[in-house]
């Protein structure tokens, strides 16, 4: 029956990064990344999306679900939290601290764990479900929601396209469904909550925040954490404490274009004379 | 001679491409070992052996179908058993997250998208969608590296190996979802996209034919890859997508028909050897990166493409 479904408390990942749109830069001894210009990583609102569907299917904010949208980063991450509040959040973790810059996958994985824990029921919890991206725009590692799921013990589906939770009339159980493709295959998944899932691009539609969503988001309280807040030692994070560090970085030289003609009726032709001449036919 | 130990998923031969240069990697830096997820048939073990492998470890009974978690949990334990002085992996999504666990359980660095592994373990790896590269290390624990396929030529050993079973008892996996169906996909008799060596890909200037693309691919020996927009238009399956949220491809050849060439598309692509573009559109993103660029509609370019490589060859 519609009206028995439990509440769920749901915790996003939002990443704060550089806009690919722009060029981007590494830089500096750690050949780390210039974050001016930064936004919430567009592969995170579709995860968004997904735990803001499915916590309105059970009756949103006012029977109870919880959407916590929860980052890492510097002082100007909160700005994806902003984003998220402004999409529907309901409130925001921020975790800020000196001695986060660095961190690789494992060291981010390991804050990300403390922080979720601490997002419900101060450390003691877990929430129902942890919603990720595939991969941030970034980083690219896709390395995050698999590490965490390890860490927190979560049951994982990872990459999934299709989501939904489903309360099992037996036994009470509540179970969540997905669909993965892959390469060769396409897979449908089950596992019970708590779980950890990771969306794809092909996973919803997200919303973009309307007028009314940016005035409410004014009021939503949005919580910075510091690693003395999730009892971490400074020393496990950030480029010394992470177990990955980056030696050298060069620009690609960038590619030129090459000749560029204007079909006359030959040039088919033309391209296989190209390719022969490349040996690549 | 330490080994490295190579983690290959594969359910039977001609191994794939990818799996080949891993273990040609892995024999120009130790003694090349292999952890399969599953037990290998005989001569799948033998077409190992050709490339050097010295031991095989397999779980000692069948994993349970969950996702990924048994994978890592018998990878994690294929590690402790094999002290390899590295874990090479290919960059697939899955590879990628079984590198991800084992990496949390041995508290050892894991590093994506490798293009190359030095003999000392620095790892050279393309980062911001192929416009940087860079070196790393791992710090931390046994590297574990995920390794881009196209990265070497593959090449058998000099002298063939008769590798050694090794069977494991598996730890448990932990809390894992559970796999409840599996539609296998149609086989298209054309190479693995992402260790293609020639790829053809379509996009929303082909205008939901994909007959053209598909047709030129055939006569180049290529796969046959999309655009997002392709792709969501339902002209072609999803899993023949290039991109940020598709593959990331690294072919000698990459011919783009009626694709603009947004950063989220280029961003698959840029590390392509040789980049052919046709568009009608000569302002399109793509020609800034092509090294051949054609400004034409590829109903016509593409027909008289294949039927020019067609008559060179009778
Ligand atoms: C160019 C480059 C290359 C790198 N290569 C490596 C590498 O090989 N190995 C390694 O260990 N580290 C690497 N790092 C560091 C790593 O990217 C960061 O530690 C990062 O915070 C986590 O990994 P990711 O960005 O790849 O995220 P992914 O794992 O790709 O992200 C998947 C999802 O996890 C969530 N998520 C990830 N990070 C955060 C965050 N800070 N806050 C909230 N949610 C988050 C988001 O939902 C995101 O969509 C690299 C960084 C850069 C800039």
């Amino acid at each position: 029956m519609q009206e028995s479904k439990r509440p769920l408390n749901i915790v996003v990942l939002v990443k704060h990064v550089p806009d690919a749109q722009f060029d981007r830069h590494l830089s500096g001894p750690g050949h780390t990344l210039d974050r001016s210009d930064s936004i919430l990583s567009e592969l995170d609102e579709y995860a968004l999306e997904a735990a803001l569907q499915l916590a309105e299917a059970r009756g949103g904010q006012a029977a109870g679900n919880m959407v916590t949208a929860l980052t890492m980063g510097p002082e100007a991450a909160v700005n994806a939290v902003k984003k998220a509040l402004q999409m529907g959040a309901y409130q925001g973790v921020h975790i800020n601290d000196a001695a986060l810059p660095g961190s690789d996958a494992a060291a981010t994985s390991l804050v990300l764990a403390a922080a979720v824990r601490h997002a419900v029921g101060g450390g003691s919890g877990l929430p129902d479900l942890v919603v990720a991206g595939m991969s941030s725009t970034d980083g690219e590692t896709s390395l995050v929601p698999a590490q965490l799921a390890e860490r927190l013990q979560l049951a994982q589906i990872t990459f999934a396209s299709e989501l939904e939770v489903h309360d099992d009339d037996d036994d009470g159980a509540v179970v969540v469904r997905a669909r993965r493709d892959g390469d060769s295959y396409s897979e449908t998944l089950e596992a019970p909550l708590p779980a950890l899932v990771s969306v794809t691009d092909q996973a919803n539609d997200p919303r973009y925040p309307n007028f009314k969503g940016i005035m409410a988001a004014k009021k939503k309280t949005v919580t910075v954490l510091s690693l003395q807040d999730l009892g971490i030692d400074p020393a496990q994070v950030g480029q010394d404490g992470s177990w990955t560090t980056v030696a050298a970085s060069a620009p690609r030289p960038p590619r030129s274009a090459g000749t560029i003609i204007t079909d006359d009726g030959t040039a088919g032709v033309a391209l296989v004379d190209y390719l022969a001449a490349q040996k690549l036919i | 001679m330490a080994s490295v130990l190579v983690f290959i998923d594969v359910p039977g031969l001609p191994l794939p491409r990818a799996s080949r240069e891993l273990l040609t990697i892995a024999r120009g830096l130790g003694e090349p070992a292999v952890a399969s997820p599953r037990a290998l048939d005989d001569d799948v073990l033998q077409a190992l052996g050709a490339y050097g492998v010295g031991a095989v470890y397999e779980p000692e009974g069948v994993l349970p179908d969950v996702l990924v978690a048994a994978k890592a949990a018998f990878l994690a334990d294929a590690v402790r058993a094999a002290e390899p002085a590295a874990v090479l992996l290919g960059n697939s999504f899955e590879d990628r997250e079984v590198a991800a666990r084992v990496g949390v359980k041995l508290n050892s660095g894991v590093i994506t998208d490798a293009v190359a592994v030095a003999p000392d373990l620095s790892v050279t790896k393309s980062v911001l969608a192929g416009s940087y590269t860079s070196t790393c290390r791992v710090q931390s624990g046994v590297p574990v590296i995920t390794v881009k396929a196209n990265s070497v030529e593959p090449a058998p050993a000099d002298a063939p190996a008769a590798p050694e079973r090794r069977r494991l008892a598996v730890s448990h996996a932990g809390p894992a979802a559970r796999v409840t169906g599996r539609t296998e996909k149609r086989v298209s008799g054309r190479p693995e996209l992402s260790e293609a060596r020639v790829i053809v890909a379509g996009g929303r200037g082909m205008d939901g034919n994909f007959g053209p693309v598909e047709e030129l691919a055939d006569v180049l020996g290529g796969a046959v890859g999309a655009s997002r927009a392709a792709t969501d238009a339902g002209w072609i399956e999803h899993s023949a997508q290039v991109g940020q949220t598709g593959k990331t491809v690294s072919p000698q050849l990459y011919i783009s028909a009626g694709i603009s060439g947004a950063i989220q598309q280029k961003a698959g692509m840029q590390t392509a050897k040789v980049i052919v573009a046709i568009n009608k559109d000569p302002d399109a993103p793509v020609f800034e990166i092509a090294d051949f660029g054609i400004v034409g509609d590829v109903f016509s370019v593409l027909p008289q493409a294949t039927e020019e490589i067609q008559k060179r060859r009778s």
